[in-house]
């Protein structure tokens, strides 16, 4: 190193190869930087394929459609994970939305400036809590909680039968897709909240300061100033926490109930494929089994896949 | 310079101290997991030799010892003969645990219901959906039953666990035999699946009318309210360490090939019905005897001088004549280049 630095100094020609030699190795790591990552994706796709083969191949589009998940008669269809995820990850979604915009707007817009830091930080650290802690925060809090002050009234005070009694029916204990949702909601709310914050200081304060000056209150400010601003923003913080929702593992495992059917209500206890495959890989013994639960993180994959695209197909789409 | 010098010797003295006794590794079942890390310490400490266990799932274990990455696989269930022979493997027993069935029902306490084998496969089939059930009551004279549906809780993870019940509730009954079977997981027919022992256990606490089942280690660190489960001789045992033991006791190992045997069910006035035993894979033939020997070395070891740390974790160590069977099978099963690689002490 010390001698590198006499050299340069003392030799004025070298420094510049050196620059044309370094800008070529930077230029090259970066690109090798880029290309593993796309090597590893390719990688992850193929060995999926690969190992959920079996399982497509025997099962065709009957994996995708039937219900029956039945490890001892080698039977797979995972039609009650797919759903599960999807219903878990939107009705997460809806939950955690409003509330995600809710704190960013105050953070931004109403907030004292000495209490926004502290606020902005609190919400980050939510996002650092491990997934397993809400699991189990979930399970022995939440559950119980849910199952006596709502579960409960709402069997006794609506007919079984009439369609309140329908999408709310399922055994009072609190472990059922909508607890995993809100559950879900908890954890993608600090992403949501965070980017959206970001996302909102980006409103040059001349605009924001020049429609307060037109008379515009508030609620005109941000609504009609502010949101439009960071439009095609906001598909994409949707997308970021639509895309953890649906991997989402652990917390879900806890309490979503774990059952394999076909979930008949919000309350009836389901499955979702990430809790699926975190259930049955460490004891999956046969090969069928194996290589159902890869063809399950293929579906997830794919599933992942399009909710991306479709984010991406919706920002091309404003632009023009 | 002088920091080199000192990592190179620093780096040399670790080879020397390293290279004399190699670590012992092995992989799989995450219910002995415990009792094996103790033994471990323990053997470390008076031999020099450490245990890196893996506790990754029984499937995970006979995996790894498929791939020979591992020393030894460890499963919670019994490979059966044929497949034992397709890998050139080998099984042993360890130590012994049991399932036990556990409620929560308004006013009935730990031990108070009895109920028989094909009782509880119409409970977890579905089919007796209420406690005041009439089969319950005849089985429970003088025990006061509410009129509460029954929520049955069953683990949602693939366990040891799991196989033992359904493979108990399928020798019980030809009904779940026929459709839902035994295996680490099944299709359950009705429930909700809990993650884990304290999964079963926090929903079976969380809703009145429940009922689950959970390890029996597990159930008494937790004192939860147990059932009492009818054995083969019509009586019903309590579930102890004890009760435990009597049906491994009882169990005809010799007249097991490959040692596959499933406890379930054994005969003795005490034996506790649900009980199982978890097991230790190695390879018949040895490719390295070195690493075969200190396998059989530490078990050995662990047979002599581990009842102790097991009984207080709560499992149940096998009882002696057991381990003589075992320890002469050791001579016999496994070998390098045709001669054993573990003779005993």
């Amino acid at each position: 190193m010390s001698t590198a630095a006499i050299d340069s100094f003392s030799e004025a020609r070298p420094a510049r190869a050196q620059s044309a030699l370094g800008e070529t190795i930077f230029r090259t790591l970066c690109f090798s930087a880029a290309t593993l990552l796309m090597a590893a994706l390719a990688g992850v796709v193929v060995s999926l394929a690969i190992g959920g083969w079996p399982a497509f191949h025997k099962f065709g589009l009957g994996f995708i459609t039937s219900t029956a998940w039945n490890p001892v008669t080698e039977e797979y269809g995972a039609a009650g994970p797919i759903v599960g995820t999807i219903v878990t990850s939107i009705l997460a979604l809806l939950i955690a939305l409003p509330l995600a915009l809710g704190v960013s707007i105050f953070l931004v817009e109403f907030c004292p400036k000495r209490i926004a830091r502290p606020i902005a930080i609190a919400v980050e650290l939510l996002a650092g809590i491990p997934s397993i802690v809400y699991g189990m925060w979930g399970l022995f809090v939440l559950a119980p909680w849910f199952a006596t002050h709502v579960q409960l009234p709402i069997l006794m005070d609506f007919d079984s039968n009439s369609l309140i009694g329908r999408i709310f029916s399922g055994v009072p204990n609190g472990a059922n897709i909508f607890t995993a949702s809100l559950i879900l909601a908890i954890m993608i709310l600090p992403y949501m909240a965070a980017v959206f914050r970001e996302l909102l200081l980006t409103v040059p304060s001349q605009v924001r300061e020049a429609a307060y000056g037109l008379g515009s209150t508030s609620f005109e400010v941000v609504a009609k100033v502010m949101l439009p601003y960071v439009g095609k923003g906001t598909v994409g913080v949707i997308m970021l926490g639509l895309g953890r929702a649906l991997g989402e593992t652990m917390a879900v495992t806890f309490i979503i109930g774990n059952s394999h059917g076909f979930p008949h209500s919000l309350f009836d206890s389901g499955s979702t494929i990430a809790s699926t495959i975190a259930n049955e890989f460490a004891e999956a013994t046969s090969d069928m089994h194996t290589a159902a639960l890869i063809a399950l993180g293929l579906v997830l994959f794919v599933l992942t896949f399009a909710v991306l695209a479709t984010a991406r197909a919706l920002l091309a789409g404003q632009k023009n | 310079m002088l920091k080199t010098f000192v990592a190179t010797a620093g780096v040399a003295a670790l080879l020397a101290s390293a290279a004399p006794a190699a670590d012992i590794t092995g992989a799989g079942a995450t219910f002995p997991a415990p009792v094996y890390a103790k033994w471990a310490e323990t053997y470390k400490a008076s031999t020099g030799i450490g245990l890196n266990y893996q506790a990754i799932g029984s499937g995970g274990g006979i995996k790894q010892i498929k791939a020979k990455t591992v020393d030894f696989g460890a499963s919670d269930k019994p490979l059966k003969p044929a497949d034992l022979d397709a890998a050139g493997l080998y099984q042993f027993p360890t130590v012994v645990g049991g399932v036990v069935p556990i409620v929560n029902i308004p006013g009935i306490s730990a031990g108070q219901i009895k109920l028989t084998g094909p009782m509880l496969a119409a409970i977890f089939y579905g089919q007796i959906t209420k406690w005041d059930d009439p089969v319950i009551v005849k089985n429970n004279p003088g025990v006061k039953l509410p009129a509460l549906p029954i929520t049955v809780v069953h683990r949602s993870d693939g366990s040891g666990t799991s196989f033992l019940f359904t493979s108990y509730l399928s020798m019980k009954s030809a009904g779940w035999a026929g459709k839902v079977g035994a295996s680490d997981s099944v299709n359950w027919p009705v429930g909700l699946g809990g993650k884990g022992n304290d999964g079963v256990s926090a929903f079976v606490k969380q809703t009145a009318g429940s009922i689950g089942y959970v390890e029996y280690a597990y159930a008494k660190q937790n004192h939860a309210a147990y059932v009492l489960v009818q054995n083969k001789t019509g009586k019903y045992p309590q579930p102890t360490a004890q009760d435990f033991a009597a049906a491994a006791a009882g169990a005809k190992w010799a007249a097991a090939p490959g040692n596959y045997l499933l406890l379930l069910d054994q005969p003795g006035a005490n034996s506790w019905p649900i009980t199982g035993a978890t097991f230790i894979l190695v390879y018949k033939e040895q490719a390295n005897p070195a690493a075969g020997q200190s396998v059989l070395k530490f078990f050995d070891w662990a047979y002599k001088n581990g009842d102790a740390a097991a009984a207080s974790l709560d499992y149940v160590p096998l009882p002696g004549a057991v381990k003589s069977l075992v320890r002469k099978q050791w001579a016999v099963n496994v070998k390098a280049g045709g001669k054993p690689v573990y003779s005993g002490q």
